[in-house]
């Protein structure tokens, strides 16, 4: 339990694991998951209540954004619940490390891939929580783009009517969807305000500096989940963070890396 | 049947705290006995039935055991890829219950007909689709599959007072029922649709012809275990449903009759295709489906006699 009160999870292992997996198998959504890889250290490293994935009053975690699962198996290896062996069957054939996560994967709470089902899939967590007299919380992390879906506004709907102040949503601001920036393709701004207006406690942090991983898992551990309404954390994150010719880079959403840029990107990830 | 179905909730959860009870704003003048003896395991999500799908879905990984309730198609077609990704890949007990099979939202129209909720929840395996002959055998159909570890679809009709001759209530999983013994020919009826069958039978004895009826009140991705031997001893079935001709029980019977190599006609009556725009009664919409007791009259003398 160390992990409640400091963060322990170094988010440049994350993108390291990120660039060296994708380019084995040749595969893309690197961008995404690296954009997402401060919030998971956050999350692994110094937030959630999991002593064992299999305990049945753990926290929950529902990867709604699941295309960025990279990220995920990540944390779950450093935690020390994935061996290498599995980690290295990544996109293989048989394998349960897929693009998306699968809930057959230890560590994995819930199968994603459809974007916004996360929401109320964590609603229902925290309201069993709740049903139960259990402590135990439920995050969900979702894409920005993804608060394009209507099911996500019936979801937030539901919760603050039903003030579930043990559900956390952490939003991955990084402005870019699978075609174009979000304020080309469907505006979501003013996004906090949206939030706010259907009765969520809102807290706005910035995930793009140096050290972002501790700032949010100190943001998020500031919560009160006990009573209240539901919170949602909107991280304004970089896509591609720490890739200097991926960042920001619509092509890097489901484009792989030549053999070259992989070398530049393990150079870079090293040099910072 | 509706009203059997939450009397019998309510008995299985007076034992059982983890049911909880998700309504997507319906149920009017039907749900309120298991609101009121249990106010703090109900909740009206409103009328967002994706939702409450996906709230389902975390309460029973949660160790709960939701039932969802809406009008048919929208407990099922709205949400349908929230309960494929859901509960059918966590394999988790969440019961859809899905009220009006076929017309029985009659003057409501197209929207509220339910016409391919049996083929699409066969489809997904592990699911068992329940469909209620009468308002007795829902309550025993309920308890029955109380303790079935996946998904659960109830088919639920509306009609609280008409019974299946000599059924009880009595219902097999994973299995057919033959209700009516006959020599002649075989119906094979989908859940409410064995009432016309019965009717039916009634008449072509009068014909000298001796019907039996077979019920389908079960239907998994399997086939029902003794269905194939009863197939096996007729010459001529006629499949009898308030739904699409394709992916419902006539479907499941040509499956059966092609992969099992029985020497058999099948005859199907459901619905091919919808007049656009046209609504009406319950019984009138079988009528002009061909699904009522007189049109199956017609259909069994023509096929007998073209034997």
């Amino acid at each position: 339990m160390a992990g409640r009160r400091g963060h322990t999870m170094d988010p440049r292992r994350i993108r390291r694991i990120i660039i060296e997996q994708s380019h084995r198998v040749h595969v893309g959504h690197i961008g995404c998951a690296l954009s997402v890889a401060d919030l998971i250290a956050a999350l692994y490293g110094g937030v959630l209540r999991i002593d064992d994935p299999d305990d049945a009053d753990r926290d929950r975690f529902v990867m709604s954004k699941g295309h960025a699962a990279l990220a995920l198996y990540a944390a779950l290896y450093l935690k020390g619940w994935l061996t290498q062996r599995q980690l290295d069957t990544f996109c293989a054939d048989g394998t349960l490390l897929g693009v998306h996560p699968e809930e057959a994967l230890t560590g994995v709470d819930f199968a994603t891939g459809s974007l916004g089902h996360g929401l109320s899939i964590a609603a229902g967590s925290a309201l069993a929580a709740r049903l139960q007299g259990s402590r135990r919380r439920a995050f969900a992390l979702l894409s920005d783009a993804e608060c394009n879906e209507g099911s996500v506004w019936e979801a937030a709907m539901f919760s603050a009517h039903h003030r579930l102040s043990n559900l956390v949503a952490v939003i991955d601001l990084n402005g870019q969807q699978a075609l174009g920036h979000t304020k080309d393709v469907l505006d979501l701004s003013p996004l906090a305000n949206r939030w706010r207006e259907f009765g969520w406690n809102v807290i706005e942090e910035d995930a793009v500096e140096s050290g972002s991983a501790e700032r949010i898992a100190a943001r998020l551990n500031e919560i009160d989940t006990s009573t209240g309404p539901p919170t949602v954390l909107i991280a304004k994150t970089r896509f591609g963070k720490g890739v200097s010719f991926m960042e920001d880079r619509i092509k890097w959403h489901y484009w792989p890396m030549s053999d070259d840029e992989y070398t530049q990107a393990l150079l870079e990830l090293d040099a910072s | 049947m509706r009203k059997a179905f939450i009397a019998a909730l309510v008995e299985l959860a007076e034992q059982d705290p983890r049911i909880v009870f998700l309504t997507g704003d319906l149920g009017y003048l039907a749900v309120e006995p298991f609101a009121e003896r249990f106010p703090k395991r109900f909740y009206n999500v409103g009328v967002a039935e994706q939702n409450m799908m996906g709230l389902a879905t975390g309460l029973a990984e949660g160790g709960m055991i939701p039932f969802v309730y809406s009008i048919a198609p929208f407990a099922i077609l709205r949400p349908y890829e929230f309960f494929r990704n859901g509960p059918v890949q966590h394999r988790l007990p969440v019961r859809v219950v899905g009220v009006g099979g076929g017309f029985e939202y009659g003057p409501n129209g197209f929207s509220h007909y339910a016409l391919e909720d049996i083929a699409l929840m066969r489809a997904q395996p592990g699911v068992t689709v329940v469909v209620p002959a009468d308002h007795v055998q829902a309550g025993n159909a309920l308890r029955v599959t109380a303790g079935l570890p996946g998904p659960v679809y109830f088919r639920l009709g509306k009609d609280d007072k008409t019974t299946v001759p000599d059924l009880n209530g009595r219902f097999y999983l994973g299995r057919a029922q033959l209700v009516v013994p006959g020599d002649d020919l075989l119906f094979v009826a989908l859940g409410t649709a064995v009432q016309q069958a019965v009717a039916a039978a009634n008449v072509l004895e009068t014909h000298g012809i001796d019907a039996a009826i077979a019920l389908v009140d079960n239907l998994t991705d399997a086939h029902p275990e003794n269905l194939t031997g009863l197939l096996a001893r007729y010459g001529c079935v006629i499949t009898v449903e308030a739904h699409y001709l394709n992916g419902g029980v006539g479907s499941l019977v040509c499956e059966i009759v092609a992969t099992e190599g029985l020497d058999c006609r099948v005859v199907r009556c459901g619905v091919a295709r919808l007049e656009s725009g046209v609504s009406g009664s319950e019984a009138y919409m079988l009528d002009q489906h061909g699904l009522s007791a007189s049109k199956l009259v017609e259909k069994a003398l023509s096929v007998v006699g073209s034997t």
